[in-house]
This record gives structure tokens, sequence and C-alpha cells, in this order.
């Protein structure tokens, strides 16, 4: 707690010697609506802090011994033979290996614990988001509540946001930087965050990894809003005349720029899994040829029907 | 059926309609034209090809290099100005003058241009200057290989040239990540001149690595010990060695998307059990190492230049030699840093974050070692010294920047950020650039025989370190704000003033880049002023300063001896240094050959051929390639004596300058 707080003060002294250098404008990842963020931010501010240890130190020596030891400087002790000191070189290969020591500690301890993979803690039931991008959009399907939007994603504050994500075609990456962390988006394979809004506004989202001619313009909004608000928008959305049909998905897959927000009132179960499975197009999917391939190596030649059926 | 003969290529591949493109082409051909009738003007065609294209000497092969990398920088830093301007331009709604799919060229280009077409050139350069001279060696260990090392990377250079004008270049990001990168997804030439363009270059490094290490390994004067090699030249070892068992990684892995692309394989396809993150990992696996290849042998320039221009021994030696070995060990278990945010578990992340901050303690260690040499010295601050302090201010910060975004948490909000940009930035311009630029100025006199403009050369640095903190420190800032690298336009009144901020600094640095060019231009013209008579222009302390500048070709008249670390600085010491032989040994010395050239002019042909599928040419010439690099095989005439009496005319017009200095 007290760790926190100390932490929390260091912050709070960076931020406000900054401030004025900055103008006052927005630094959305050193301004988290998120306890991921926040965190994030913590450790920004702590690592860079426990690094100014040695840093200034050095910048300060470089600058004061080049000035003193200048070649007008007569007056300054010249040693052209004095190249050796055991008590200088223990300091400086333990100095930087003790601040790495605790940096290190400080890297292993976070990394556990900010491991995108894990759920954030929470009285509240998690809500599970399925992500897609998409050249060049983003696909957000909520399977329980069997919605889906295309560049808007909602979330209902204080709800930890459960998110496993893949592409249907290059990587991209998920990132809504005044939340925190990102996550690579891949094609036939699955990603996972874990996310939580703590107070309501638009946040804007993008995709941290170049992803061909219409990047620029992939962004979604990420709109965090108290839960009545969030239950008025998933009714508006199942309101929507259209489906998310395979159909449909193949029709969105097509690469197009700036599309606008757009709900699907409902949702075909399989689309997240044919997706992720590469079988959108019809083809077998993943999933089912390596059963079969399971199914070939246990029982030799079995349709891929009877394998489904073996493996059941 | 001449369809057929030309593969993919047509009229339509140049670009016509691109004014900008048609621009820069027409521009790149002006300047070839202009270069090719001054040459003739001065009938200087002749000399040109059997003096200096055909040259085996590493001396002559360095400046080569080095010419090389000046005229890319040149390109490439074509390629910052026009993403500066973009941003600035494109930051507050409106398109900018780039559409995306030349934006995205340009990044691409950019990143490759500067990384194996600037940089590793630069490095290569430095060391064929300066590193036989300091082990003593009268050239390297295979003269002809050098020469076609050098071919092989221009012919690729020439390559990365020729997208301009023909077809186009990657729109993938320098590191053509797949899928994006496979023929799905770029089904234009861009990647293909990506893969050739790289691949024969990097045959080049390879070859140029092998080398340097024998040459290293091999042929250091008698008493030259491991522990008594100049640190410039233990970086170089360290480095090479790093080349050796880096470079084969990516050519594999180029290889594999070369056959993705070519013959439908799969191994980074989406489908049919592709695995895009394998390229990752790999292409991860070579590129960190390609980092310490870059800044290894920067560190050793500077580690020369602090010691020379402090008058001082180096502090620590023994550290600074094991500091650089830890670092070449370690460079190879760090490659996962490049990519935490794809979802490995904590464990591993943690892993790679915690060997990342590892490394930074041996660096840590030379950087303090440099300090300690000015303490206790006398520095003069000429060019190359504020390089140095430039330097060791400039990437202590891109240190800790570095370091910062090896915790995994922290890069999870950092990564792909402008902040990431700004911090391999401050790394590579506040190490590679000022390192190169330091080996430049410190060792010019020795390749040239006069020295460079010191007051053009200040103004050159002041203008590459101030613009370099005006360019990056807003990207810094702009990482922060949460805004990702690459895009072509965006629109947001507050993250503009920065981009027009860093769009100012880049045209710091051009002012500093024309100072440069200035500097060498006023330096040829005051040359009879400029001269370096002595061989040793600042008090040097290592054997390259032992010999007359320009070195003769032979290097040394006799192999010295070495007793100690600072060789030369010992020979004045104890006045042995410059003490003239009454008789001279004939020299054995190897021809020059074109046969590098020939060889690498097929390669590439090869790889434009291979680029448009043009299938009859890329087999001819790759038969021609092999058919030349045999038939010189076979070549017995391929060395000659200099005789004791050239010997001695030439250490005796040495002699004659020493006197008249004296």
């Amino acid at each position: 707690m007290l760790r926190r707080k100390m932490r929390g003060a260091i912050a709070t002294a960076v931020l406000a010697a900054t401030a004025p250098l900055l103008g006052g404008c927005q630094f959305e990842v050193l301004d988290p609506h998120g306890p991921i963020g926040v965190d994030e931010r913590s450790i920004i501010i702590l690592s860079t802090c426990l690094m100014l240890i040695v840093v200034v130190p050095v910048i300060a020596m470089t600058l004061a011994f080049a000035w003193r030891y200048r070649e007008s400087n007569e007056q300054a002790t010249f040693a052209p033979d004095w190249a050796h000191s055991n008590k200088i070189e223990a300091v400086v290969w333990l100095v930087p290996c003790l601040i790495v020591a605790v940096l290190g500690y400080v890297t292993w301890t976070s990394t556990h614990k900010l491991d995108p993979y894990r759920s954030i803690a929470a009285a509240v039931k998690p809500i599970e988001v399925e992500v897609v991008s998409l050249d060049w959009k983003w696909l957000f399907i909520y399977p329980d509540l069997k919605i889906a939007s295309v560049n808007e994603l909602a979330l209902p504050i204080g709800t930890p946001v459960n998110f496993r994500l893949t592409s249907s075609s290059v990587m991209d990456s998920f990132f809504i930087p005044e939340l925190g962390s990102q996550i690579y988006t891949m094609p036939g394979m699955q990603t996972k965050l874990s996310l939580l809004a703590t107070t309501p506004g638009t946040y804007e989202g993008i995709s941290a990894n170049y992803s061909g001619d219409g990047f620029s313009d992939m962004h979604f909004a990420a709109r965090a809003m108290p839960r009545a608000d969030f239950d008025k928008w998933v009714a508006a959305v199942r309101s929507a005349p259209q489906d998310l049909t395979m159909a449909a998905y193949r029709q969105l897959a097509v690469p197009s720029e700036r599309m606008p927000v757009t709900y699907y009132g409902n949702v075909e179960p399989m689309v997240y899994h044919d997706v992720l499975n590469k079988c959108a197009d019809g083809s077998t999917c993943t999933d089912d040829a390596m059963h079969l391939a399971m199914a070939k190596e246990s029982f030799g030649d079995v349709g891929l029907c009877d394998a489904a059926r073996i493996l059941r | 059926m001449m369809g057929d003969m030309m593969g993919k290529l047509s009229l339509d591949a140049i670009p016509l309609h691109q004014p900008i493109v048609m621009g820069a082409v027409g521009f790149m051909a002006l300047g070839g034209i202009g270069l090719a009738a001054l040459i003739t003007y001065f009938g200087f065609w002749r000399t040109l090809w059997s003096e200096w294209l055909t040259s085996v000497d590493h001396k002559k092969i360095g400046i080569m290099y080095i010419a090389l990398a000046m005229v890319m920088l040149l390109r490439g830093f074509s390629d910052a100005i026009m993403m500066r301007t973009q941003q600035a331009l494109a930051s507050t709604g409106g398109p900018g003058y780039l559409p995306p799919e030349h934006f995205d060229q340009v990044f691409t280009a950019h990143g490759v241009i500067m990384i194996f077409f600037m940089a590793m050139p630069f490095i290569v350069g430095l060391m064929n200057v300066a590193m036989p001279l300091q082990i003593g060696a009268r050239d390297v260990a295979f003269p002809y290989l050098n020469n076609l090392s050098f071919w092989l990377t221009a012919a690729g250079a020439l390559l990365v040239n020729v997208s301009l004008g023909v077809g186009e270049f990657a729109r993938t990001g320098w590191l053509a990540y797949p899928p994006l990168s496979e023929l799905a997804y770029s089904p234009g030439v861009g990647v293909d001149y990506y893969i050739w363009s790289l691949q024969i270059a990097g045959i080049g490094t390879l070859l140029s690595g092998v080398n340097m290490i024998t040459t290293i390994l091999k042929m250091r004067a008698p008493g030259m010990t491991l522990m008594r090699m100049p640190v410039f030249t233990w970086t170089a070892l360290c480095a090479n060695m790093l080349i050796v068992a880096a470079f084969p990684i990516l050519t594999a892995t180029l290889a594999m998307l070369t056959l993705d692309r070519y013959l439908g394989m799969h191994f980074f396809t989406n489908t049919a059990g592709g695995n895009p993150m394998m390229y990752v990992n790999l292409i991860g696996a070579w590129g960190h190492p390609e980092v310490y290849i870059l800044i290894l042998p920067c560190f050793g320039v500077f580690s020369e230049v602090i010691a020379t221009f402090s008058h001082k021994q180096l502090f620590g030696y023994t550290s600074m030699v094991y500091a650089t070995i830890c670092i070449t060990v370690l460079s190879f278990v760090v490659w996962l840093h490049h990519f935490f945010t794809m979802g490995s578990g904590a464990d591993v992340n943690a892993f790679f974050g915690i060997t990342t901050m590892v490394i930074s303690i041996p660096t840590g260690v030379k950087i303090f070692n440099w300090l300690f040499t000015m303490y206790r010295g006398r520095v003069r601050f000429a060019t190359p010294v504020l390089w140095t302090i430039g330097f060791m201010i400039t990437f202590t910060i891109g240190g800790m920047t570095g370091v910062l975004m090896a915790v995994p948490p922290a890069d999870f909000v950092l990564h792909n950020s402008l902040f990431l940009v700004a911090h391999f930035h401050n790394a590579i311009i506040g190490g590679v650039v000022f390192g190169c630029m330091a080996g430049f100025s410190y060792w010019f006199p020795k390749a040239f025989g006069f020295t460079l403009d010191e007051r053009l050369g200040k103004i050159s640095f002041w203008c590459w370190f101030v613009g370099f903190y005006v360019a990056f420190m807003p990207l810094y800032v702009l990482g922060l704000m949460g805004m990702t690298r690459r895009l072509d336009h965006l629109d947001n009144p507050v993250w503009h003033v920065y981009l027009v901020a860093a769009m100012c600094g880049a045209l710091i640095i051009m002012c500093g880049i024309a100072a440069q060019l200035a500097q060498i231009a006023v330096s040829i013209r005051n040359r009879a002023a400029l001269r370096d008579l002595s061989g040793d222009p600042w008090n040097g302390r290592t054997l390259e300063w032992s010999v007359a500048s320009p070195a003769p070709a032979y290097n040394f008249a006799r192999t010295p001896l070495v007793t100690g670390r600072d060789a030369y600085w010992d020979m004045k010491r104890k006045g042995v240094a410059h003490r003239p032989f009454s008789t001279y040994r004939p020299i054995h010395m190897p021809h020059n050959t074109g046969t590098g050239v020939i060889v690498s002019a097929f390669a590439a042909a090869m790889g434009f051929a291979l680029i448009w599928h043009i299938w009859w040419l890329a087999i001819g010439s790759f038969a021609a390639a092999i058919a030349v690099a045999i038939t010189h095989s076979f070549d017995e005439n391929r060395d000659y004596t200099v005789s004791p009496d050239d010997v001695a005319r030439s250490e005796d017009s040495y002699f004659e300058q020493l006197a008249s200095q004296a």
C-alpha cells in the first residue's frame, strides 16, 4: 500500500514537473482511464526514475570531465598513463548490476501481474468480446449477447472485458492507448487481452501495427459507459436490421477504408470460430483438419464426419 | 513473344504518372550524367577503372564503401525528409502530398537503405580503412574477395535504386513481415526488389565477415596478442563474428519467403500450415545481432578517438574487451523484445526483458570507461571528439529509453509508437551515425593525406546534434500521446505542432549533411594547406599512424614488432618510431582484378531478372557469374612484387616529409 502511495507520489511529482513543458496537452498513455494503463504508467515512471540514477550522473560527468580536462586547462591533473583502478571498475560494474537487478525484479513481477492473458479480477461478471481485424476495419463480436459492431466498441465501466482476438488477413495490433496494453492480432491464431475502463468517455482505438494502404484510417471508437447506457447501446445494436452471417462476413472482409460504424443485430454462432480457423471462405477449418489428421493416425482412413464423431 | 521474353516487365513499370517519383529519378539521372561528364572531362575513366573499381587494396575498397554509404545516406535522408514533411502537412486532416502507396514505399526504403546500404557499408568501410593498418598487416586475408564483397553490396544498392524508376519498392516496412509481404497481400514486385537486393548485398556482407575474421585472427603483426589489439580491432572482430553467425539467418529467412512467393510454398503464409510468427522470430534472431554489428565498431571508434584526443591510455582496456564480448554473446538472446505484444507467456516475455536489461550493463561499463579516459587527460575538442561526447550524452538517453521498453508492461503501451521510433533513432543516430562521422573525420587524413576542415566539421556536428534533439524529442512525446508509427495522414491539431517541430529538426540535420558535403569540398580545395606530412596528425597511439598518409599500397615497408598495447605510442616513447631501414626486402602484393565488378554486374542482372520473372536472363546471368568466378580461379597471374628500390623510394620520400616537419 505504502509502495503504491509512493509510486503515486512519484508519478504526480514527475507529471507536475513536466506539465508546464508540455503545455497541458493530452498524454493518452500517461493519462489512463483503466487499472491496466495506470499500472503501466507507474512502471514507466518507476523504471525511468531508477535509470535516471545512472543516466543523470553519466551525462553530468561527461560534461564536467570534458570541461575540466580540456586541453587549455593547465591546472587540471594530467596522468597520461593512469588507465586502471580496481575501485572505479568495481563501481562501474556493480552500480549498473544493482540497478538492473532491481529493474529485473520489477520486470518479472510486473510482467506476470500485467500479463495480457490474465483476466482482471472483479466482483462483476466480465464481458466477452471477440475481435477480428480486417482490411482496414475492426469487427467486435459479443458472443454472449449475440451482437456485433464494426469500428465501435462499447464497454460498461467497472466491468472487465476479456478480448479474444484474431485477424482476417495480415497482422494488426489492437490498441486503445488510454486503457493500456496492446496485443497483436494474427490470422489463424488467437491472442487474448483483458482490459477495464473506470471512467466513461470515448477513447480512440487504433491498429498499432502497419497493415497496408488503409492502415492510417483503421480507427475505432472505444466507448466506455455506465451499465445502463451500455444496455441501451446493446438494445440499439439488437434492433439493427442486418445480421452477421457468414455471407455478411465475407462481404465485410473485402478490403475497404473508413467504413462507418455498423451494427449487426444478430450473429451466426460460428463466425469467429470460422475466421480463426480460416474456413470463412468455405474451406476446411484448421481445427477440423487437425482432428482429421489425429483420427487418421489412430483409426486409419476416415472421413471428416467420422473423425468429428470419433473425437466427440 | 516480346512479352514472354521480358517476363512481367513492360513500359507500364515506369511510374511516368507520378511526378514526385519521376522528379527523383530525373534528379538521380542528372547526377549520374553530371558525374560521368566530369570523369570524362578530367580523363579519369582509365584511372577509375584500373586503380579504384578493380582495386584489391583494402584502403581503397574502404573508401569506396564509405562513398557508397554517403551516396545512400543522401537517398535515405531524402526519404526521411519526405516522411517528416508528409506527416507535418497531413496531420490536420488533409491528405498531404504523398498517397499511401507512395508513403508506404518511402518508409520501407528509408529503413532498408539506412541500415543495409548506409550504416553497413560505412562500418565495413571504416573497418577496411583502419583495421589492417591497426594490426600491422599488408592487406586483408583475401583481397579479391574483399573487392567482390564490396561490389555485391553495391549491386544490392543498385537494385534498390532501380526500383525507384522501374516498378516499385516494398510497401511492407523494412522487416517485411508476412503475411503482408506474401504474394496474397503484396502481389507487386516491391517485395521481390527487397528480397533480391538484400540477398545479393547479404552475401557480400557475409563474405566480408569471413575475410575480416581471418585477417584479424591470422594476420596480426608479431607480438600483437589478442589482448594487445586496439579496441577498434576487437570490436571489428566481434562484429564480424556476429555477421558470420547472424547473416545466414537472414539469408535463410528471406530464402523461405522467396520460396513462398515464387514457388507457392507455405512457410509463412496464412494457409496450408504456414506460420508468419516464425518469420518474425527468425528476422528478430538476425535483427538484434545486426544492431550490435552496427554499434560495436562504433564503440571501437569512440575508444580510439577518446584515448587519442585525451592524450591518455584508454581506461579499463580489459573491461572494455570483456564488455564487448559480453555484448556479442548476449545479443543473441534478446530478440523477442521486438514483439512482446505477440502474446508469448509472461515467463517468456519477462526472460527476454531481463536479458535485454542485462546487455545494458556492459554497455554502461563502456560509457564509464570513456568517461574515465577523459578524467585526468588533456581533451582536445577536435571534430571527432565532439561526435564522441555528443554520442556519450545522446546514446545514454537512447539506452535509457531502450531499457524502459525492455520492461514488457511498458512496451505494451509504447510498442510500435513514435516513442519506439524515437528510441531506435536515438540509438542509431546517436550511436552509429555519430560513430561513423567520428571515424570518418578521424581516419580521413590517413585515407587521403590531408585533414578535413575543422570549422565546417564542427558546424556539421552541431547541426546534427541539435537537429537530432529537435527532430526526435517531439517523437518521444508523440509516442506517449499514443501516436503509432507509419501513419500517412492523421487529424490531430495537438500532434501537428510536434510533427512540425520534428520536421524542423530534420531540416537542421539537412544543414548538417550539407555542411559535411561542403567540408569535403572545401578540404579538397585546401588540401595543400591541410596536408598531413607526418602521417600522424593527431599524435596517435595505434599502428595506422606509424606510416605515411595516405599509406603506401603495401602498408608497412617492414612488418612492425609489437611490444605492448598502443603499439605506436610505445615506439614513439621509446624513440624507435620512424627509424629508416638501410635495406628493404621485396614485397609480395596482389594484382587488381575486374572479376568482382563483372561477377557483381551479373549478380545485379540476375536479381533484376528474378524480380521481373525474366527467366532466361536470370539463368544466363547466374551461369555467367559462376563462369567468370571459376575462370578467375584459373588465373595464375595474380600477384606481383614491389622491388626493394621502389619501397626505398616511397619510404625515403616519407622520411623527407617527416624531416621537413621537424
